[in-house]
């Protein structure tokens, strides 16, 4: 017995009474085959007290420095947004927390209710008439929309902008090598798809073209000329779209985009090294039927009361084997109300603000840092909520280990002398003349030479 | 002896039901408050210009035009206008029509709702885990992979293998991972292979896995004692057999008594051995899938390992391989230096890639290494042994309760941790189906067994009680399973109309899918 089981020795004793074996022992004994019984202890440490395995659990968070512990720029693909408080509230109420998928519609209408609020938001945000209920995260979001097009259209390529996140390209040829499709990258030029190589990449036998909006660099595309380039194309237009950046960009849905899908985080999920967030899955109605996951849809009881329910579950693989349009069960479905509540807590005004906030900050701090000595800009194309600049140092890495001995994390390090910096709302006019102040002089002592021993 | 109310009209449930707000009177039309207050969405409360959120202040300079005008929003996404209060009354209002395990049993087969224990919610809450960001340099994110470097241990000693990835997202991923594995391991020894064998008792995503890595599927035929049929799996493995994918014990609650047969014979063709792990809670520290001759297990950590279900995820599928298997694991992988630290490993020139962004869903893994810590070794043996205890004794009350010759055992005599019962009888006899009983559970305050699955077993019935309820639960569960079978006995209507007490009663599905309705018209 541990502390989550009950069966006292007078439990037990009725137990296999009732079951009418001598012994628990009898009853694996009469199963499995003594060739695969493991007779020996597992090699794992005993069980403890929950106060020590929290004190071990809070030993382990104390050795990482998370985004409560230093001024943090870090983005590329998930964000230190503020996380409101009602959110933590809800989430964890047992009746979100710790039921199952709604099977039983008549028992499970909170969780249904909250599914359909989820695809309304979605479908507004990104202008397309239907969302899932969610999806993994990101870059699996990606990988998805390709398994749609494979359905779709059958065709045998993949054309996919460099812009896309490193780990959505990474995910997308994982998956596409498993049913055998070929993907294209297409370059960059000046921070953006390189539209010439965009359009002569696109042909008959494309099955999905691929984008990010913003690109990984920061960079807004063109989305609009992106799309039409595959209008004569079998192609499905696929956007991978940072949500957050909804409330001052165009929707997908209105740039000629097909699929739009992408990483949730954004939407008031915990940063938690990665996850889980959730991912989102949106597109025109033509691809209703084709769509991965689970939906939830409005109907009535047999009392004419509205009801949700799960529906179009032929789609799915516990009804269609292997014959679904995914293998998708166990979703995200709790981020996804976290998603929901975010939305609302932002509201319609409050969208919009944040996004604006965003834009402002994020063009103060590249201004502010572009203006340092031996840092420039990357590119110059338009950004919302992070921006690419090139170091003119030998060691990106070791500005950062530099700025991070001083409590400020500068971003990501790219190839070539690249960072990558990321605001949120939480990163004020000051934490952004303090990044400047930090980061030119790690820039500076490592150009005259003083900082060489940092990099050891 | 009835439970049931002597004076029960035709439709009446029989079933006290407590008001939620006792200055409600209960209507002459017998509605519950939940089911009086209809559903209204989000989307229909509150007011232009209410909000919820006070946006920071705009402290640097305003810039115009920095977005192309193009490349703007021209009308705002119509979100909702509501205040914190009214959004936290709507949320927890819609929260209370749902059904949770913190309240109430879930039998529910093959998903293993046991209990979540709050210390990992605890946890997994610190800012430490739960702010750290996933780009984090690795100096300064050692706790975490020395987390998910223990979690990988514990993990491989369990399956019985020894080389882990924690980043697939749930246990189909964790499928599709080991069938792209399976994949690469074939190519590299130049051989394209094209069949995948599965069981047809196995889980939906099994065949639908196969399907998106490329690969056919053949069924294998079940036996008589509900396992694999072994002289159908002789005449289909051959040299075209990439893998085989199952789950031990099976989705009948059977443990294959010739598992060991079963792995020489795929082995012997050159095929892989799949272990689907959603039925890993019966076999902790009993019985390995790496000692049974598999290859690949995935783990469901929302199922054997206690992360909360959510309402359908999130969840995590990690994966367990054999030595052959590990040069094609996704990237990266963590490493513990010989100086104690831990690092990413992104260096691995076989891998078959990534399977999702960042190293997976690591809130997850704090809650399920939390707690293989709390069990340790005999605690998870003891999960297992309960689970199987549990189940096994359900199905002898149930037997008690002569409730066999309407819903009998399916397969076999004693069970592991979940068992079959098929509901034929019943809806020849008392005509109702399974679906009705399951329906009418729902008055009775349970979530019903898993239906209609697995398809082999007509009217099935899959229930798994897991190890964390108590006896008493089980006698009450089955005190009313007999309760309903006696009830139809009687007068079948009412469970053909259940159920009667929930927020609505039963949905109209067809009509649903039918038109679509899957967004709040605004």
């Amino acid at each position: 017995m541990s502390r989550y089981t009950t069966t006292t020795e007078a439990d037990l004793a009725a137990m296999l009474e009732t079951i009418g074996v001598s012994s628990l022992e009898e009853i694996f004994d009469r199963q499995i085959p003594e060739g695969v019984r493991l007779r020996e202890r597992l090699d794992l440490p005993g069980g403890r007290s929950e106060q020590d395995v929290y004190a071990h659990l809070r030993d382990l968070a104390a050795k990482n420095t998370s985004a409560e512990d230093e001024l943090t720029f870090l983005g590329a693909g998930m964000y230190d947004h503020y996380v409101p408080a009602v959110i933590d509230m809800l989430m964890s109420r047992s009746e979100f927390l710790t039921p199952y998928t709604p099977y039983q519609p008549e028992i499970s209408q909170g969780g249904l209710q909250c599914m359909f609020e989820y695809q309304t938001a979605i479908s507004e945000l990104t202008g397309l008439a239907v969302s899932n209920a969610s999806v993994y995260e990101g870059p699996s979001a990606v990988a998805a929309a390709g398994y749609l097009a494979k359905l779709t259209n059958g065709k045998g390529k993949f054309v996919a902008s460099a812009g896309l996140h490193p780990h959505s390209l990474e995910t997308l040829r994982t998956y596409a090598h498993g049913y055998d499709i070929e993907v294209v990258e297409v370059p960059l030029q000046d921070g953006v798809t390189d539209p010439d190589a965009w359009a002569a990449a696109i042909d008959d036998d494309t099955s999905a073209v691929f984008f990010a909006q913003p690109n990984f660099l920061g960079a807004v595309e063109d989305a609009s000329a992106l799309s039409a380039a595959a209008k004569n194309s079998p192609a499905v237009v696929v956007a991978q779209v940072d949500p957050i950046t909804l409330g001052v960009l165009a929707p997908p849905g209105e740039c000629g985009v097909d699929v739009a899908v992408g990483e949730g985080q954004s939407l008031g999920q915990r940063l938690d090294f990665g996850g889980p967030s959730f991912g989102f899955f949106a597109a025109t109605e033509a691809y209703l039927r084709r769509m991965p996951g689970r939906i939830a849809g409005e109907t009535t009881d047999v009392d004419g009361r509205r009801g949700f329910v799960l529906t179009l579950q032929t789609r799915e693989q516990h009804i269609r084997r292997e014959k679904a349009t995914s293998n998708i069960c166990t979703s995200q479905a709790l981020n996804a109300l976290g998603g929901v509540v975010y939305l609302s807590w932002l509201g319609k005004e409050g969208f919009v603000e944040l996004g604006e906030l965003l834009v402002q900050r994020t063009h103060y701090a590249r201004e502010t840092l572009a203006a340092l000595d031996g840092v420039e800009k990357l590119h110059d194309q338009p950004v919302v909520r992070e921006f690419a600049l090139r170091l003119e140092v030998r060691d990106v890495d070791a500005v950062i280990a530099r700025c991070q001995e001083q409590g400020v994390n500068p971003g990501l390090a790219l190839p070539d002398g690249g960072l990558l910096v990321a605001l949120t709302e939480q990163r004020t006019k000051a934490h952004i003349d303090k990044l400047a102040e930090v980061l030119g002089a790690a820039v500076s002592e490592q150009r005259t030479g003083t900082g060489q021993e940092v990099a050891a | 002896m009835s439970l049931l109310n002597e004076n029960r009209q035709h439709g009446d449930p029989g079933i006290e039901h407590e008001p939620l707000h006792q200055d409600v009177p209960a209507g002459p039309t017998h509605e519950s408050p939940l089911q009086r207050d209809h559903a209204t969405t989000i989307f229909e409360k509150g007011a232009p210009g209410r909000r919820a959120f006070q946006c920071p202040d705009m402290d640097v300079p305003v810039v115009e035009g920095l977005i192309p005008e193009g490349f703007r929003r021209k009308s705002p996404a119509r979100l909702p206008e509501v205040s914190e209060p009214e959004l936290v009354r709507h949320y927890v209002r819609v929260s209370k029509r749902n059904y949770d395990l913190d309240s109430g049993f879930y039998p529910l087969g093959s998903c293993t709702m046991k209990h979540n224990p709050r210390l990992h919610e605890r946890v997994a809450a610190l800012p430490g885990h739960a702010r750290l960001h996933p780009m984090q340099r690795p100096e300064h994110a050692q706790g975490a992979l020395e987390l998910m470097h223990n979690l990988e241990h514990a993990l491989g000693e369990v399956a019985g293998l020894p080389h882990v990835s924690l980043q697939p997202s749930a246990g189909s991923h964790g499928e599709l991972l080991g069938v792209l594995l399976t994949r690469a391991y074939h190519e590299s020894r130049g051989e394209r292979r094209v069949k995948v064998l599965t069981p047809d008792t196995a889980h939906g995503t099994n065949p639908a896995t196969v399907t998106m890595a490329g690969f056919e599927v053949v069924r294998v035929a079940t036996n008589d004692q509900g396992g694999v049929d072994v002289d159908d799996l002789r005449a289909k493995a051959d040299d075209q057999v990439a893998c085989l994918m199952l789950t031990n014990p099976n989705t009948l609650g059977i443990f294959d008594p010739n598992i060991e047969e079963i792995a020489k014979i795929v082995h012997d063709v050159g095929g892989t051995l799949y272990y689907d792990g959603a039925n890993l809670n019966a076999v902790m520290g009993i019985s390995r899938p790496g000692d049974m001759g598999f290859d690949i297990v995935h783990y469901n950590l929302h199922k054997s390992f206690t992360q909360p279900h959510g309402g359908g995820g999130p969840g995590a599928g990690p994966i367990a391989v054999s030595d052959r298997l590990a040069p094609f694991l996704p990237k990266p992988v963590v490493r513990r230096n010989d100086d104690g630290t831990y690092d990413l490993d992104h260096d691995l020139p076989q891998s078959v890639g990534r399977l999702r962004g960042f190293q997976g869903n690591y809130g997850v893994f704090v809650r399920s290494y939390a707690y293989i810590c709390s069990l340790g070794a005999e605690g998870l043996k003891d999960a297992s042994e309960t689970a199987v205890l549990n189940a096994n004794y359900l199905l002898a009350r149930l037997r008690e309760l002569d409730t066999e010759n309407r819903i009998p055992l399916a397969f076999g005599e004693l069970c592991m941790h979940e068992f079959v019962l098929s509901g034929a009888p019943m809806k020849k006899e008392l005509g109702i189906r399974t679906l009705d009983l399951a329906k009418r559970l729902l008055d009775h305050g349970y979530h019903p067994p898993t239906v209609y699955f697995p398809l082999l077993v007509d009217e099935a019935l899959l229930m798994e009680p897991t190890e964390t309820e108590t006896k008493e639960t089980l006698d009450a569960f089955a005190e009313s399973m007999a309760a309903i079978l006696i009830e139809a006995a009687d007068d079948p209507s009412i469970a053909q109309n259940a159920p009667y007490t929930t927020p609505v009663r039963r949905l109209d599905e067809a009509g649903a899918a039918k038109r679509p309705v899957i967004r709040q018209p605004l």
